[in-house]
Formats: structure tokens, sequence, C-alpha cells
């Protein structure tokens, strides 16, 4: 098992009007071959930031102030612009989260797949074959490769995006919740689409806050809060043996279809990651903080096999 | 885009005036620059627009005239709207220190009165009609660089041009084909309005003399020599040549708000 991506002690600053935010606070994980990773996270968990890091494609306002990103044995941060051209929609590539504005309203579908070819290299006759060939793969229906974005549904534009993404046969595919702006449905033909990208040999990081939807399609899952990892484990050790109490708290936090009990929620609101709690930051928030978890930061140790936790009490146990 | 009747009306006008320019040589009667009659003869079968204090036929020299004031307001237009269209894009596009100063720089253009700042640079750069052009077009830029900076700040964090970094296109493409096709509409509404202005800027400088020189006619510079006749009774000397300037700058702003409208009815429906 090759490692596809190696993210080591990475940390994301936004530097914005109302003070410095720290988005990813050490985070180090890795990517295998083939795998499917999901990131799971709420809203301002760092988890997009992440993905945006690794694509190199931040906001202005943000910076990667320490660590490495290693993609394929590079460092993707000491590469230039143009180093960068070669290796995004090649080695690297994204799909977003919403498929109704990703695509250009003005340009026909074909056309915007062939431009994308064309700057990787490839011929138009080359570049006409293999993109009529990706958007088939996707099950996108021959007509449509001539229509105008609008014409396509959300989740025919979804498919596009990912079409694109893969034509290259990137290491990585970096997919940013592709599948909260759509229904149930199309959802699920979206993550079995991503199913047979992985099959192909196609690494996945899986962005989402959904974490029924990570356990049931994911290989690992990485449980992230307020800009750092909780918990990283397989997914059937997560599902079985959930260690963190965020972990925990996020999964009772989950409707179960023939259980009694009523799904909870966790008290309280993420941290202000402009100037995060001291020592462990979920203790405002977690049911069994100490004296030492308000006090001493913890650090991610592997508590099982393959099973990483961040957390005093779990290292007690 | 539908066709409504400001837009129906502007065009026409505009493209009767063009078309004047185009083919004066057939519809001129006499020479713009020869006498072809008595002096100051009022309007006449003869001169339906009377003759100047030169005995020249007035509807020659309104008709020739849309020449030069057609010449100087497309050049002017274009000419700014290329640069500022470039300057916002990149500005907006790229940001930082450039943005700073290229904004700081247009911000500074804008503060001066447009005509004011014509008349300096025109008589700055030498009184001739491609200078001319070249003042007003300097006034015009800060006018599309700050419509096209301000809507690129909002297109670029659009998830189509994210997607488009994303999949290793250069920022040059970006630029032109991603983002640039989308200004059109704003485009085309702040060209059709900055023609009417540059209209009225282009008889300024002529009223100064700052464009072509005599006896090559023009419609400022025949305004401002009417006007020492007006007191001789000869109006037709000041209304046609005054008119046609009229008419032109509404032809434009007729384009520009029924251009400006149909976008607004779209964006409603």
């Amino acid at each position: 098992m090759s490692e596809v991506l190696l993210v080591e002690d990475l940390y994301v600053k936004y530097y914005t009007r109302r003070g410095i935010i720290s988005a990813v606070s050490g985070v180090t994980f890795d990517v295998i071959k083939g795998e499917m990773l999901a990131v799971v996270g709420e809203s301002g968990s760092g988890k997009s930031t992440l993905g945006y890091a690794i694509m190199r494609l931040l906001p202005r306002s943000g910076a990667v102030e320490r660590g490495r990103i290693v993609l394929d044995g590079e460092d993707i941060l000491r590469l230039s612009e143009e180093e960068l051209r070669r290796i995004r929609g090649g080695k690297v590539s994204m799909v977003f989260q919403d498929p109704f504005t990703t695509l250009d309203p003005l340009r026909r579908v074909l056309d915007q797949f062939r431009e994308f070819l064309a700057e990787h290299g490839i011929d138009a006759e080359r570049g006409r074959i293999i993109a009529e060939e990706m958007l088939e793969a996707v099950g996108v229906p021959k007509n449509l490769a001539n229509a105008y974005p609008h014409q396509l549904s959300g989740g025919q534009k979804q498919r596009v995006a990912i079409a694109m993404a893969i034509a290259l046969n990137p290491l990585l595919v970096i997919a940013d919740e592709p599948t909260t702006a759509l229904d149930v449905v199309i959802q699920r033909q979206v993550m079995d689409l991503l199913d047979d990208v992985k099959k192909r040999g196609t690494s996945i990081m899986f962005i989402t806050h959904d974490i029924a939807l990570a356990i049931e399609r994911a290989d690992r899952v990485m449980i992230m809060y307020g800009g750092e990892v909780m918990e990283l484990a397989e997914k059937s050790m997560l599902a079985k043996r959930a260690l963190h109490p965020y972990t925990v708290g996020l999964l009772s936090s989950m409707p179960r279809i023939g259980s009694e009990k009523l799904p909870s929620s966790i008290p309280g609101y993420p941290p202000d990651l402009r100037s995060p709690p001291k020592g462990c930051i979920f203790h405002p928030r977690c049911p069994y903080a100490t004296e030492r978890c308000r006090t001493v930061k913890p650090i991610l140790s592997e508590v099982e096999k393959n099973h990483f936790v961040k957390c005093h009490l779990v290292k007690a146990l | 885009m539908t066709l409504n009747i400001y837009t129906v009306i502007g065009l026409a006008v505009i493209l009767v005036i063009v078309l004047m320019a185009l083919l004066a040589d057939f519809i001129a009667p006499y020479s713009p620059v020869e006498a072809s009659g008595m002096e100051l003869e009022s309007p006449n079968p003869l001169h339906i627009m009377g003759t100047d204090n030169l005995g020249r036929d007035v509807f020659s020299r309104v008709v020739y005239g849309a020449r030069t004031v057609v010449v100087v307001v497309l050049i002017a237009v274009i000419l700014s709207g290329v640069i500022g269209t470039v300057l916002g894009l990149v500005s907006g596009y790229i940001s930082g220190i450039l943005d700073k100063i290229l904004s700081f720089v247009m911000d500074s253009i804008y503060a001066f009165p447009s005509l004011i700042l014509a008349i300096a640079l025109s008589v700055a750069l030498g009184p001739n009609i491609f200078n001319a052009a070249v003042a007003i077009a300097i006034t015009y830029i800060p006018t599309y660089f700050r419509m096209v900076r301000g809507q690129v700040l909002s297109i670029k964090n659009e998830s189509f041009v994210e997607m488009a970094r994303a999949l290793g296109l250069p920022i040059t493409r970006i630029m032109a084909r991603y983002i640039l096709p989308q200004l059109t509409q704003t485009l085309v509404v702040v060209f059709s309005m900055n023609s009417a202005d540059a209209v009225l800027t282009e008889a300024a400088l002529s009223f100064f003399g700052l464009t072509v020189q005599p006896p090559t006619p023009d419609w400022g510079f025949d305004l401002y020599k009417g006007r020492g006749f007006i007191l001789s009774g000869a109006w037709w000397m000041l209304i046609f040549p005054g008119g046609m300037i009229t008419l032109l700058a509404l032809g434009f702003a007729l384009l520009s708000e029924g251009v400006s409208q149909s976008y607004v009815v779209k964006e409603g429906e």
C-alpha cells in the first residue's frame, strides 16, 4: 500500500479584517492509493480549507503557515504556478459542492471539456474522443455533449464535473461535498460513480458533513473539529467503536431507523478560531472534560492499529 | 435580448447619422468648404438649411460634419473600452498591490470633471482629431475600469472560475474565456452610455477649436461660429449643427436605456 498524498503538520491561517483565523492546525494524514478517505466535520471545521490547500487554491487571505503537502513524492508547496497548472487537473483534481455553478453557463459542455484537455497538451481530435468517452463513462447521454449547462440537470452537471476531474486519470480527486446540493436519489448515483472512480485506481478524498454517508461509503474516516483531526480510523472501527467524545456525539446525533432513542445533539457551538480555546479544542463542549483537558493540548496518537485519537481520556483507557 | 422601442429608435438614429457620414459625398448637394450661394441665406429650396456667413451650404456642412464626430466618438469609446476593460480585468482578478495602485490612479482621473480634463489633455496633446479622441478616451477609462473590476471581483469567486483553476487552466485563459464573456451585458450598456457622453464632449472640444481646423466641417465648431450670428437672426447656423449633436447623443442614450431595460426584464422573468 503506497501513499498518494501525505500531509504533515499542516497549518493554514486566514488573515481577515476581523482577525487571524486558524483554519487548519497541525493536521497530519495520508491518502493511500485507491482508497476513499472521508473527511468529516461541521461547517468551519477546516475540512474544505484542507482541500483547497492541497489544490493550492486557497483564497488570497489564506496562507499555509507550516507543514508539508506531498503529492506523489512532490512537495506541492514548493511548486511554481506553472508547475501547479500541470498538476491541477492532471495529478489531482477537485469536484465542488454546487454543480449548478461549476460549469461556465455561456459555453457548451464539450467545448469546456476540450479546452481543459487542450491545456494539458491533448490535441483537438483526441480531446474530442476522450471527452466523449468520459461523458459516456459517467452516464451523460451523448446528445448532451453539445448542450449548454442550463440544459442539464443538477445530477448531470455533477457527472460532467466528475468526468472532467477524472479524465486525465489523476492520482487523487478531492470531492468537496459533491452530493450536498443534490437530492438523495441523485446523491446515491453520484456516490456510486465515485465508487467506480475508485475502482479505476484513483484515490478520493471525500469531504462531507454527513458522518453516516462517510461510514457507509468510505474506506477510512477522518473526523475534524476546529481545524484539527480528532479521530482517524477505518470505517468499521469507527462504526463499532468510536472513541473520541466528539465522534461519539456526532454518531448519536444521527437518527436511526428502528431505534427508540431520539438523536441527541452536541451542546454548545464550534470554537471561535480567532482565539481557539486552550488545551483540547473540544473541551468547552465535551461532557467528560477534566482539568487537564482545559490546559494541555492532547496529541493525536494511535490507540490501536490504524486507529488514531486526539484525546487525553482515551489514551488513559 | 429583446428589442424594445428605445433600442430600435436609438439604433435607427445612430445608423442614419453613421450612413450620412459614410455617404456624405453622395448626400451633400454642395461642397462643405466652398461658397455655393449668398451669405446668410435663410432656408430655401436650394439651401434647405440656409447658408452661413461665408455663403456655404449649412446642410452640406452638417452632413460632412457627421464624419468628424463619428470618427472621434468611435476611436474614443473603443480605445477607452479596451484599455479600461483589460485593466479592470487584471486589477480585479489579480488584486493585491497592483489593484490598489490602479484603483487609486483611476479614482484620481474619475475625480476630475471629465470635460475639463478632456479640454486640458486635448490642449496638452495638441489640437487634432486623433488627440481629441485620445483625450476623451482617457476620461472614460475609469468608467469601464470600475464597472469591470467590480464585476470581476464577484465573478472570480464563482464556482466555474474555481473549477477552471482546479483543472489547471492559465489565468489569461480564465480571464478571456470565462470572465470576459460574463461582462458583455454591462459593457454594451456602458459603451452606448459613454458614446452619448462622448458626442457632447467632442462637441465641446470642437467648440473650443480643439479637434479639426477650419474650414473642415464640424458640428461643435459650426455651433461656435453660429453663436456670433444669432443676433443677426441667422438661427439656422446654430439650430442645425446643435440639433444634430443633440440628436446623436439622444440616439446613444436611447440605445443604452433600451439595452439596459431589456436586461432588467430578462432578470425579472
